[in-house]
């Protein structure tokens, strides 16, 4: 029992961890590209590298302020998006997904080359930039902290409390714009993007406005990653994150404001309490070990959130949040 | 191809008048005043010729050609729409009239020719710039933004909303009292297509001819100069096909020209000014409503030339001493490929 009262602290903790925040960022992204516009971005966890690398290069390498470092990486994601954007907008929603997923590729595998390392550091990555963040502090970051049955370092807190009210400001301006005649249009563009043109409306120029936000939203997601591990490393930035951000937004509700925010918060805690519940249970012998060894757990808590997924989609297909009559007008 | 010359003055004189009780029966204009159709009168004494100009076009297209690989889906010489009528595009399938309207607002860039609306050139505008001047168009398979609700469909059609811009979408003060007006101009034309109940339902859950009745009032929020309705009856039922024939004819009587396609010759004869007739890309025939039954060159589109008359004896064993020499040329093709085929592979 204290066992598990102890996983579910941990989970707990993961609930409100900046891994939470890293997918809750890259799911409001996608829920603005995907969940609004319709467009099918499959990399959006390069928006999140170049985010993380942002930072990382402008203030290990060039030495710059840590705040220049953020808007070097802002302005990286919105370059991407454009270079993106540009040739596939005009075509069918596939290429964008296809041009996507191979940029997220590509661009993680030129960032650990060899000839990439004195710049991103190849596949060690770089360090050492979030001194000037976390030195703003207003506690005392060397200290560890108890709340609510875990703890927290000092600078781990920080990280998460800016992390979260990122979150809430950028949950903020999506329901802003939602319930604006510019959410119409993009709302509309997801429905039918002719209907949409006929009616005046230059649907090239909001798809392209949705893909650099939702690309903006991304970039902070690796930022939030790369100040909570203390460091920027390509092969952190692998596009099944972009795959766990999708489905921590079904599980929240695609095209609902706060979807993406508790579905990422939900499936850290459902990974995490899978993950040490599954682990105490076989330390105590409750499950046996010849059928399951610790060292499975790691992927079985995967299955067990993929089963979960699929209860999900038979049983409540519009999500947490989701509006059931908004998904059954799809069904006909 | 060149039609049939057709009837001129006084013959086109008469056929007018015979129209005209058609349009007072009409049941929306029967509460109203009586229609002034000026359009009608203004084409009283234009000749019954394909290209002919008309004495006041909105639109007018030149030379406009479209070829989807070796098929030539669009080939106008020239056609000119006259301004405040309706005019029915009539033809049977594939005849080309989708691909025009597809040309005429932007949907589809043709191989060759100009158009131009109101002296503008259209060319190489987009779908969107094309709305903007005030051609709206809808389209055959019906384009209802399901997971919108009925209000935000119409909102959606009106034109100029500075909340649409994405910085200005973010302080409401600058969009609320335009959104107020435009909701308001929404509810009277929902009630006006009998649609206000259901403002708050998705799209989505309303049937066929709501759909059709949606998308018609949609185009109208964006307050057009031209409307251009793809089949705007196709599987509606025949009480709604009524109820929709009244809204059409309403938009002339704002002074909207109309331009739509419609398969049903009692439709166009009810409500058309003008029929423009396509088949196979070209336009066989134009005239008043009463012309195009009798012309012989759209007769022979529908039908197939000499439909009606018996085959004699010779013809009949012309015909099929050439099918038969097609189907053999036809066999021998298909085993020539197939030994080329193995002679290929190395068989």
């Amino acid at each position: 029992m204290a066992d598990l009262l102890n996983a579910f602290a941990i989970a707990g903790k993961a609930f409100f961890g900046f891994q939470a925040i890293f997918f809750a960022l890259l799911a409001i992204g996608i829920n603005v590209h995907f969940g609004y516009t319709g467009l099918l971005n499959f990399g959006q966890i390069a928006f999140a590298m170049l985010g993380g690398f942002g930072i990382a290069i402008s203030v290990s390498l060039w030495g710059l302020p840590f705040w220049v470092g953020v808007i070097v990486g802002v302005l990286a994601s919105v370059v991407l998006a454009l270079l993106l954007g540009l040739p596939t907008l005009r075509l069918r929603a596939d290429y964008l997904a296809i041009v996507t997923i191979a940029t997220a590729e590509g661009l993680r595998l030129v960032f650990r080359s060899v000839s990439a390392t004195p710049v991103t550091g190849g596949t060690r990555g770089l360090s050492a930039f979030n001194r000037d963040f976390i030195a703003l502090a207003p506690w005392d970051t060397g200290r560890r902290y108890d709340l609510i049955g875990t703890t927290w370092s000092g600078s781990e807190l920080w990280v998460v409390t800016i992390g979260w009210i990122l979150v809430a400001l950028c949950s903020l301006l999506v329901w802003a714009l939602m319930r604006s005649p510019w959410g119409r249009v993009v709302k509309a563009i997801r429905e039918d993007e002719d209907a949409v043109r006929s009616l005046g409306k230059n649907v090239y120029a909001y798809k392209m406005q949705a893909l650099v936000l939702g690309g903006v939203f991304g970039a902070f997601g690796g930022m939030v990653y790369a100040v909570g591990t203390g460091s920027a490393i390509p092969d952190q930035y692998q596009n099944a994150n972009t795959f766990l951000a999708y489905a921590a937004l079904i599980l929240g509700g695609a095209a609902r404001v706060l979807g993406p925010v508790i579905g990422s918060m939900l499936l850290l805690f459902i990974l995490q309490f899978a993950d040490t519940g599954l682990r105490s249970l076989i330390a105590n012998g409750v499950i046996p070990a010849e059928l399951l060894s610790s060292t499975d757990v790691a992927q079985l808590r995967y299955v067990l959130v993929g089963i979960g997924l699929m209860l999900l989609l038979v049983f409540r297909p519009q999500g947490i949040f989701g509006d059931r009559r908004e998904v059954m007008l799809d069904a006909r | 191809m060149p039609a049939d010359p057709a009837p001129h003055g006084a013959h086109a004189a008469r056929s007018d008048e015979a129209t005209i009780p058609a349009g007072a029966a009409a049941p929306a204009g029967a509460t109203r005043a009586r229609p002034t159709r000026v359009a009608q009168a203004a084409l009283r004494d234009v000749p019954w010729e394909v290209g002919v100009a008309k004495p006041d076009p909105a639109i007018v297209v030149d030379h406009v050609t479209r070829t989807f690989g070796g098929l030539t889906a669009v080939s106008v010489d020239h056609l000119e729409i006259q301004r405040g009528g309706i005019t029915g595009l009539i033809g049977p399938n594939g005849a080309g009239k989708t691909t025009l309207f597809n040309l005429l607002t932007g949907f589809d860039q043709p191989n060759t020719g100009t158009w131009s609306f109101n002296g503008r050139d259209l060319g190489k505008l987009s779908p969107h710039q094309v709305a903007r001047l005030g051609v709206v168009r809808t389209f055959q398979l019906t384009k209802a933004l399901s997971r919108l609700t009925v209000l935000q469909n119409m909102l959606l059609g009106a034109q100029g909303q500075s909340g649409e811009s994405f910085l200005r979408a973010l302080v409401p003060g600058t969009w609320k009292a335009q959104e107020k007006a435009n909701t308001e101009r929404a509810m009277d034309l929902l009630r006006r297509f009998k649609l206000d109940a259901k403002k708050d339902d998705f799209a989505g859950s309303l049937s066929g001819g709501q759909r059709k009745l949606l998308e018609m009032a949609r185009a109208l929020m964006s307050e057009p100069q031209v409307v251009m309705l793809d089949e705007p009856m196709a599987g509606v039922n025949p009480a709604l096909t009524q109820s929709l024939l009244g809204h059409v004819k309403d938009l002339r009587e704002e002074g909207m020209t109309v331009i739509f396609v419609e398969h049903d010759m009692d439709v166009v004869r009810d409500i058309s000014d003008w029929v423009v007739v396509m088949a196979a890309g070209k336009v066989i025939a134009e005239g008043a409503p009463d012309s195009i039954s009798q012309n012989k060159a759209v007769v022979d589109a529908y039908l197939g030339a000499h439909h009606d008359a018996p085959l004699s004896e010779e013809e009949e064993d012309r015909f099929l001493a050439e099918d038969q020499a097609a189907e053999r040329a036809r066999r021998e093709d298909v085993i020539s490929s197939d030994r080329g085929r193995k002679r290929r592979t190395g068989r």
